[in-house]
Formats: C-alpha cells, structure tokens, sequence
C-alpha cells in the first residue's frame, strides 16, 4: 500500500498526509470513517473563504446524510457533464485532448457559472501521449494517427478483440504478464516492443540476470518500447498539470467536494469492453463459458487493488464503477447471475471491505437486476446507484434501507427539453423517490449537448 | 429439417454446423438449409420480443448464419438465391457523421435483411450528404439513421432538413435508432419513428411496407 506523494486528485491538496499507524489494523468500517472524515473536513484545505469553506461542509454533509440513508437538508443534486463543460465555454471536444490550458480554463469557467454543489469531471487522456504511443483502442478529434476523428466529435472506441479467444488461459494464469506481453503491444502500437518482455522469474536465480536484461539493449525493441513510454509519461504528467491546478481552484474558490475518489470497472466489463470486445464476449458466454468465469475471477483481486490505491492518494472513498455489459437486453437474469452478477458482487464486497463506497453509474437499464442487488446481502448504506434509465419507483421501494439512489433524468431532456419540462420531470421524480433521504437528483448520463437553460433550471431546481 | 431449426433456436452452434454438413452430404438443396435458418432466426427475433433471447442470442444466431453460409455457398448453383426473395422494401441504413459505433447498426441490417428487405448499409460517420445522394440512388422506402451518442442528434436532423429543403421528406420514411432516443429527440429531428431496440424498430419497418 503507497502512501507516497503520487498526483493528487480532485479535491485535494498536493500530497496527502501520511495515513494513521493503526491503519493496517483497522476494520473496513473504521477506514471508512476515516476517509469520510478526511473527506469532508474543512481543515487544512486552502478554501478562499469561510463561506466557501461552509459551503464544502454543507454539501459534503447533504451528500453523506443522502448515502447514509438520512433525509438531508436538501437533496443533493449531481450535475455530470461532459462536452457541455468544452461547449459552455465554445471550446470543440479537440480541446480536451490538446489544449490542456483551455479545457481546465472551461472546466473553472462552468463551475463559476453554474456553481454545481459538486464536481464529478473526468479527464480526458493526452493526445500528444496517445500520439506518441499510437493507441489503438480509440479514435479521438486531432490526432496525429489515420484514426483521427475531426474536432468537433468526442472520442469513440474501436470495438475489435484485443484479447483473442483462446488466450483465456494465458490471462487466468498470469493477467499482469499478458497485458503486458499482449494486449500493450495491441492497444499502442508504440509499445509493439512490450512483446520481447523477458519474464521476471529469470532473475530469482543469478545465473537468470543476463536473461532478464539482455533484450532491454540499446537499439532492441524493447529497448525503444520503454523509451516511447518515458517520452509518453512526460508529456501525459505536462497535460495533466492544468486540470490539476483547477482541480485545486474548485476545490478553493468554489467549495465543490469531489464525489469521485477513484475507479473501477466489474470484472466481466474489463473483459468485455476493451480485451474481448462486445461481440467477442457474448460469443464467449455461449462458446467458452467456463474460460470466462474464471477470467473474470482471476482479474477480481486487481479489480479492487486499483481502486484501493488510487482512493490512497484521493483520501476519497467514493468508488466510480460505470457498468457496462450487464444491463437489461445485454444478458438474461440467467447470464447475468452466472458471469456478471458474482464476481461484480464480490468487488463490491471487496470495496467495502477495504473502507470504500462503491458508486455503480449503471448504464443503460436495470429494471430486471433491481431485486438480485437488493436481495444479495450487500450491506445497507454503503453503496449508491446511479440509474441511466430505470423505473425509479420500483428502486426506491427495492432499495429503500439498502442503499442511496439516483440518476434517470434523460440527456434528451436537456437537450430537446424546455427548463419546464425539466422542472416537471425533476418534480415527478423527487415526489417519487426523495421522501425519506437515500436520494441524489442527477441525470443518468454524462450530458454533451445541452441547453444553458435547461442546465440552469436542473441545478437550480428545489 | 426441424433438428437444424431447434439447435439453432437453442444456439447449439456445434450441432447446427454438424448437421449442416450432414444434411448437404445427404444431398440436401442448399437453399433448403437456409430457410431452416431464416425459420429458426424468426423464432429467435420473436423470442427476443417477448423478451427471453437478448442481443447475446442475436450476435450467436447471426454468427451461426454466417458460418453456415459459409459451408453451405460450394454448395449452392450460382443463381439460386435465398435472397430472390427480397421484395419488401428497400432500406438505407447508415451511423450519422460524427458517430462510429456499428454494433446495433449491423444486429438491424441483419434482421432487416432476414426479414425480406433489401438492405443498403453505408457504415459508419456517414454525412448526411451522402445519405441524401444515396438514398435517390437506391430508391429507399425507408431510411435508418443509427447513433448511440448525443452528439448523434443534430446530424440526424440535418438528415431529415436535407430531405425536406429537397423537397423529397415524403418520399421516406425515416427511423432513428439509438440507446439514448425517445419521443422527444425523435419530435426534435423530425423522424417517424424511433426505436431503442432492434426487434421494435424492424417491426415498424414491417409495418410501413405492410409486411405481417
């Protein structure tokens, strides 16, 4: 476990104080109070005023109430945008990747202008790093590559098998050393050289050292595999730099808590979304329905050892894990209970277990697995669910004393909707599910094109 | 051929292949076979109505077609064709400019196809342009605009405006496809219709060319 002084992510100050000594005999529930509490504490964050530093506390406060099942002061409303924040501020999503300055410039200008309770932005990856490195598995607005998407579209990824079907076993029996050996070399071309990487076993004997260190010579390909990655290292910890800054600017001026401390994916996603591909995967449930299985176990402990090290340096406990190849239409209750549901189950215990809450953001519809996730004995507020579409007053009577709920205010709406419309919808929604606490108002989609009005009349809704 | 029809519908795929071959050894026709397949993909989209098969069963089924196609086509005289049959309607399916996902895209041209049509499908990031221009080259019934993100929206209407400042809206009917679509969105572009699955927005197709 690193408690070195790594990037810093949002919402806090550079390099996180080291973590107490009885750390590593704390139960699950005592770290979790523990980075609640370094969470939302006004102490030693640079806020510019003692009303900004009110505000981080109100609203860290209404978003714990809101988790813990509590009814808060007010309930708590999420606003999760994406390109709107690069459009707000006519900038074109070729920003994002290259012109790191002005997407962070973008990204202060819409929480001054709209003053959102909370910040939940991702950042988007370098393109001069994902230049360099010629990644594969998306095509993005200016690149350098033949891929290159034009400025004014986000980027898309490029479904294809990067993992293929019968290098199950290579990944159940060593998963660090095949991506390495096989799926970097796939995803960036740059690194083609990450093939020829000897394995480490060679060094346990000292007659295996030349072994291990021979390919790495000058002029091999696994030489210029490592420089290509330095080079890319460098300009990624360059692009990274504003966000950060501004990052810290939200935090400071504007008093919005972060309510995303780290990541992850389920294990049948990791597999599904880049390694095997959509069609590969749901080939792989009817052909080789046992490699799967196992694969998604095997990628389980590393699942929440990513996530785990990244909340370290967050000191936030709220686990992002958008959920992908699960949903209603995707899987039968049968699929789903046989490859998705039981290891995502057992990743979700894992989190709690290690002090996290977990914040599934369930894409696409959910109607069907509302009762197995309420009746599998996760413990009660300790996660929250955030729908993209679902019948809400079904999840607020499945889920009502298990677990904060929200989401389910469509990206249409903000887009081909009026400020009444989104009025009425937000009415209709709180009157369903905000009674009794356990509820966070957001949309259930990250929201691109939008109307200012709408936005306004979201955020400003009561 | 019930045997082939069920292990399809099943997705037994080892089994259809298998008696695939048995089937073209014993001297069966080819086009005999598929129509077994058609008949078995039509059980399949009708269980994926009423919501028992999802788009799992969908990509095996249509992986299995294609693989038996593949073992069927030594077999089959140049002219026959299962697809002699295609008198529906004609259908131009295309991913709008800006978007490059295909999944739900292609799980429709197969169906549609399967279903009778003859379909046209001009892939992916398609300006409207050029949908325009192909749509009066093909002479499409109906036109299908597919796209998963938002940002799908506006091409689509620009679609539907092109059709209308031509002064040929009438001559199509036009559906969007796409996760993220709803009455509204389809209001706002000026489309027909809208469908957030395969199966619903075939059978409005179906529907409009009057197909049972």
């Amino acid at each position: 476990m690193s408690t070195e002084n790594t990037m810093p992510s949002e919402g806090m100050p550079l390099g996180p104080p080291p973590l107490p000594d009885s750390w590593l005999n704390m139960t699950g529930e005592e770290k979790r109070q523990y980075l609640i509490g370094s969470w939302s504490s006004i102490e030693g964050k640079p806020f510019q005023s003692p009303e900004i530093a009110e505000k981080y506390k109100q609203r860290t406060r209404r978003w714990l109430d809101a988790v813990a099942l509590k009814e808060p002061d007010q309930v708590p409303i999420l606003f999760l945008p994406q390109y709107f924040v690069l459009e707000n501020a006519r900038c074109k999503p070729v920003d994002g990747f290259y012109d790191q300055e002005k997407a962070a410039a973008a990204l202060y200008k819409f929480h001054q202008e709209y003053d959102c309770d909370y910040s939940a932005g991702g950042v988007l990856p370098s393109g001069r790093a994902l230049d360099l490195l010629k990644y594969k598995v998306i095509r993005w607005p200016g690149s350098a590559l033949s891929t290159r998407l034009s400025d004014d579209v986000q980027f898309q990824y490029v479904e294809d098998e990067y993992m293929k079907a019968d290098e199950y076993q290579q990944l159940i029996d060593n998963s660090d050393g095949y991506l390495l050996r096989k799926f970097f070399p796939r995803a960036f071309e740059g690194l083609n050289g990450l093939e020829m990487l000897p394995s480490p076993y060679h060094v346990l004997q000292a007659v295996g050292i030349p072994s291990f260190f021979m390919p790495f010579a000058k002029g091999s390909p696994l030489r210029n595999a490592f420089e290509t990655l330095f080079k890319a290292a460098d300009q990624i910890a360059a692009d990274m730099s504003p966000m950060l800054k501004t990052s810290m600017r939200i935090l400071s001026h504007i008093g919005a808590p972060g309510v995303v401390g780290s990541v992850t994916f389920a294990p049948f996603d990791l597999i599904g979304d880049t390694m095997r591909g959509t069609i590969g995967v749901m080939l792989d449930m009817f052909r080789r329905p046992d490699d799967l299985v196992r694969a998604c176990e095997a990628l389980l402990p590393i699942s929440v050892q990513v996530a785990v090290e990244m909340a370290m340096v967050s000191r936030n406990p709220f686990v992002l894990i958008p959920l992908h190849k699960g949903a209603d239409g995707f899987m039968s209750e049968e699929q789903f209970l046989k490859f998705y549901w039981p290891t995502f189950r057992k990743q979700l215990l894992g989190l709690i277990e290690a002090g996290l809450i977990p914040v599934p953001f369930v894409e696409g519809c959910y109607n069907n697995r509302l009762d197995i996730i309420a009746e599998s004995g996760l413990p009660a507020g300790k996660t929250i669910w955030l729908f993209d579409k679902i019948d809400m007053k079904a999840a607020k009577e499945k889920f009502g004393g298990f677990a904060c709920i929200g989401g389910n205010v469509p990206a249409s709406l903000f887009y081909s909707g009026t400020p009444q419309m989104i009025e009425d919808y937000c009415k209709e929604l709180m009157d369903i599910a905000a009674s009794g606490g356990g509820f966070i108002l957001s949309p259930g989609a990250a929201i691109d094109q939008a109307k200012p009005e709408n936005v306004r009349a979201f955020l400003n809704f009561k | 051929m019930q045997e082939l029809v069920n292990a399809m519908v099943d997705m037994q795929e080892n089994r259809v292949m298998e008696l695939t071959k048995q089937y073209l050894g014993e001297g069966k026709e080819g086009i005999e076979i598929l129509k077994a397949y058609q008949e078995a993909m039509s059980i399949v989209g009708k269980r994926f109505e009423e919501q028992s098969y999802f788009i799992p069963e969908l990509i095996m089924s249509g992986e299995m077609m294609k693989k038996g196609a593949e073992i069927i086509k030594p077999f089959m005289d140049n002219r026959e064709s299962v697809d002699t049959k295609k008198k529906c309607g004609k259908f131009l399916l295309a991913t709008v400019k800006g978007d490059i996902h295909d999944i739900g895209k292609n799980i429709v041209a197969m169906m549609m196809n399967l279903s009778g049509f003859e379909v046209l499908d001009l892939g992916v990031d398609v300006p409207e342009e050029k949908i325009f221009v192909e749509a009066q080259a093909f002479g499409a019934d109906i036109i299908g605009l597919s796209g998963l993100l938002t940002l799908a929206f506006d091409p689509m209407k620009r679609v539907v405006d092109m059709l209308k400042e031509k002064g040929v809206r009438d001559n199509y009917k036009v559906i969007i496809g796409g996760a993220q679509l709803d009455r509204l969105v389809c209001d706002s572009v000026g489309a027909d219709a809208f469908a957030t699955d395969v199966i619903s927005g075939v059978n409005q197709c179906k529907e409009w060319t009057g197909i049972n």
